[in-house]
């Protein structure tokens, strides 16, 4: 005699491997080694955790205006809220502001055309960001023209000094980096090793010798009654290190365009600067676009070090303020506010360098 | 045919270059706008240092400053706190350079070694199957390497280190380890009589593994049995350096500090400086060898696992012959960079006052004696130098490990 076959109805998976309890299983106490490091990582967290939201929010205090407002428990952001201005521009004057807002206003809207996606006129909004928007930009920091008043560049400082260090260099190094790539690519001996030369003699040094070198030499290699600006000195100094850096990064974009492209200008007749404005230069800069903002970044928290030639960037006029008898010992506060502020610049920056790579990775 | 097709063509692509060539002006000629132009670039090289030697020397004669290295023989006349050789005040620039060029080696030694440590075991936290570690090494990593490292030099120093109580009252483990606002101080080993021995010994058993190993592989190549040499090696290494340190009465003692008046005698003192400097380095550029860690190891094809799991092989194996050394390949040009970086960046020491070679000599002596172009190109010189030496060991070490491809 034979029974039917009734096939039992799926059972549905172990409660212990699915939801909440399944993931913690799979992904923090899988081994017993696994759930040692949980363990112990939860140990860490409570020890540590608590007492710094405590100390940064809990017990912090927010509003006052000195000294007094402080009671001790927690962090006193009254330190940094009274001095916000001075971390962001440093000393240039109060009722002059509005300059400084302006001009990062406008570099701040260009940016936004360029990131957002499907806007017209890209190409020209480009050019007017790298060529027109700087020589704007300095005549609103500096003044002289208009009636504004001038406003030399030792009041300049802060946040505002900090940007303008690190995208002049940037700016500067891009051409200047170009060329020294295409140089050490190029097939004139001359010109490859006096390339080669540049390249490696600024790569292998600290930038705070070249800061040095730039503060200490360039004033005696200048010929009599001519004197540099402070600031210029470290610009120079920040362009020639940061031209080295970026002479690298388009090198390798230039080795990856396929030979057949270069074949391909030569066969159409185009000149050497034809074929590489036309056609190998917009292909190598394509992909080493992320290469370049990751400079960028490190360009960026590089220039920290004008502080030991004396320039007071973001960090130096932080540190600067420790020195304020009525202020002492707010340390924790100003570098955390300071390294907050390079955070997000950084962060953000290296996020966009994330997205680009996907974005730019066609192909297999 | 087809040969004589060619011919044809190319003759009368040389008629046609000649005739234009002959139209064009002669700087428009490949050859000679390519020699041109390069004459030219030697001629404005020359023209540019030229022209800063000749404003350069004016300035200096203005100023009253004689060129030369004269005044590396001179008396310095400042302290330094920390040296690894014998130096006062009465010594010379000369020996300030030794100083400073010696105290930069220590930072950029220790900080090697401490950054890749670390920076391996965060790489490899951040891969973890642990979800709660894998997250806390990648916030690590996001923190530390998006801070400028001044920025983190300057926290360690000010707000960390300058916290610390006063000798008096300093955090301590036992009577070994004492912490405080001057320093860290630790037991200092005092080799005694038979010491010499002890090292010769521990030596010569190093060597006989060496050899056993050596042997052992042989072996393995000759009749491809494996032969166990662990426990052998442990032997050798352990059991003859026990027995010489009885022999001997034990030839070490380590000399602890203690307070004394207001500060603390013998030992070892590692100084507030040369602690955040390390700190700050150490945590900057782990931070950085994490991600060459963790883009390594993912480079490696995960067929090369599974392949080796399939030959039977166990996970230590595996990870020792299969993975390791192709993770290595991709991993060592990108480690020898930040290697460069980090000897690069202990320059930092300057912003704290840790007495390294930019801080003693290109800050104080040049100061003292305005020799600028001199201290500073002995200066760049020496890390060129340094880097040169570290691209060429890490290159040599790089073609090592590079895949021999037919």
């Amino acid at each position: 005699m034979t029974r039917a076959h009734t096939p039992h109805s799926d059972l549905p998976p172990p409660l212990t491997s699915v939801g909440v309890v399944g993931w913690l299983r799979r992904n923090l106490f899988s081994t017993p080694l696994n759930t040692l490091f949980t363990l112990g990582a939860f140990y860490l967290l409570y020890r540590l955790m608590p007492p710094m939201v405590n100390w940064a929010l809990l017990d912090a205090d927010w509003t006052g205006t000195g000294r007094e407002a402080c009671s001790g428990d927690g962090a006193c952001w009254v330190f940094v809220r009274l001095r916000f201005i001075h971390f962001m521009v440093g000393f240039y004057p109060e009722d002059q502001l509005w300059r400084p807002v302006a001009a990062f206003g406008m570099a701040g809207l260009l940016l936004l055309y360029l990131l957002l996606n499907g806007l017209p006129y890209k190409g020209w909004v480009a050019g007017f960001t790298l060529l027109g928007s700087p020589f704007i930009a300095f005549f609103l920091f500096y003044g002289g023209l208009f009636g504004l008043p001038v406003v030399e560049t030792h009041q300049w400082g802060g946040l505002m000094l900090t940007l303008i260090l690190s995208t002049v260099g940037m700016l500067l190094a891009l051409p200047f980096g170009t060329l020294l790539a295409l140089g050490r690519r190029s097939s004139m001996p001359v010109a490859r090793t006096l390339s080669v030369v540049f390249i490696e003699l600024w790569r292998g040094v600290p930038l705070i010798t070249v800061l040095f070198m730039s503060s200490v030499l360039l004033p005696l290699f200048m010929p009599d009654g001519i004197r540099l600006d402070k600031l210029l000195r470290a610009l120079i100094g920040i362009s020639l290190f940061q031209s080295a850096y970026m002479a690298e990064v388009i090198r390798s974009g230039l080795q990856a365009v396929p030979k057949g492209q270069y074949e391909a200008a030569d066969a159409l007749g185009l000149s050497y600067w034809k074929a590489m404005l036309l056609i190998v230069l917009p292909q190598a800069f394509k992909t080493v676009i992320p290469g370049i903002v990751n400079t960028f970044i490190e360009l960026f928290k590089d220039t920290t070090l004008v502080l030991i030639i004396g320039l007071f960037d973001l960090l130096a006029t932080v540190q600067g303020s420790f020195t304020d008898s009525k202020w002492l010992g707010f340390t924790a506060e100003g570098y955390i506010f300071a390294g907050l502020i390079y955070w997000l610049f950084c962060f953000s920056m290296s996020r966009y360098s994330h997205h680009l790579e996907k974005k730019l990775h066609t192909g297999y | 045919m087809e040969r004589r097709g060619a011919s044809v063509c190319s003759a009368y692509a040389l008629t046609v270059m000649s005739r234009s060539e002959a139209i064009t002006k002669w700087w428009n000629q490949g050859r000679n706008r390519v020699l041109l132009f390069q004459v030219l670039l030697i001629l404005g090289t020359v023209l540019f240092f030229f022209l800063i030697g000749a404003n350069a020397l004016s300035n200096l004669e203005k100023q009253g400053i004689t060129s030369g290295f004269s005044f590396l023989s001179q008396k310095a006349g400042f302290g330094i706190i920390q040296t690894l050789i014998s130096y006062d005040e009465s010594s010379t620039y000369g020996r300030t350079f030794l100083v400073g060029l010696l105290n930069t080696i220590l930072i950029s030694v220790l900080g090697i070694i401490c950054a890749t440590v670390l920076g391996f075991l965060v790489g490899i936290a951040r891969l973890s199957t642990n979800w709660l570690i894998a997250k806390l090494a990648a916030i690590y990593i996001e923190i530390f390497r998006n801070l400028p490292l001044l920025l983190q030099v300057f926290f360690w120093y000010f707000a960390v280190l300058r916290s610390l109580p006063l000798p008096r009252n300093s955090l301590q483990m036992g009577d070994w380890f004492f912490l405080n606002i001057r320093g860290i101080y630790i037991p200092r080993p005092v080799p005694e009589q038979g010491f010499v021995l002890l090292g010769i010994i521990f030596l010569l058993s190093i060597a006989g593994v060496c050899a056993l190993k050596i042997w052992a592989r042989k072996h393995q190549e000759k009749t491809g049995i494996e032969l166990p040499t662990l426990r052998t090696s442990l032997a050798i290494v352990i059991i003859p350096s026990t027995i010489t340190w009885f022999a001997t009465g034990g030839p070490l003692h380590w000399e602890l500090s203690s307070l004394q008046g207001f500060n603390f005698k013998g030992g070892l003192t590692v100084i507030p400086e040369l602690a955040a400097l390390l700190l700050a380095l150490t945590v900057y550029t782990s931070s950085l060898i994490a991600e060459i860690v963790r883009s390594g190891i993912l480079s490696v094809n995960h067929a090369q696992t599974e392949a080796a799991r399939a030959l039977g092989l166990p996970q230590r194996k595996i990870l020792r012959l299969v993975i390791i050394p192709q993770a290595l390949r991709v991993m060592i040009p990108q480690m020898t960079s930040q290697y460069l970086n980090l000897v690069k960046n202990s320059s930092l020491a300057t912003a704290i006052g840790y007495p390294d070679l930019v801080s003693v000599f290109a800050g104080t002596s040049l100061n003292q004696t305005g020799q600028a172009i001199e201290i500073i190109a002995m200066t760049m010189a020496v890390y060129l130098t340094i880097n040169l030496t570290i691209s060429w060991l890490m290159n040599r070490y790089n073609a090592r490990t590079l895949l021999q491809e037919q």
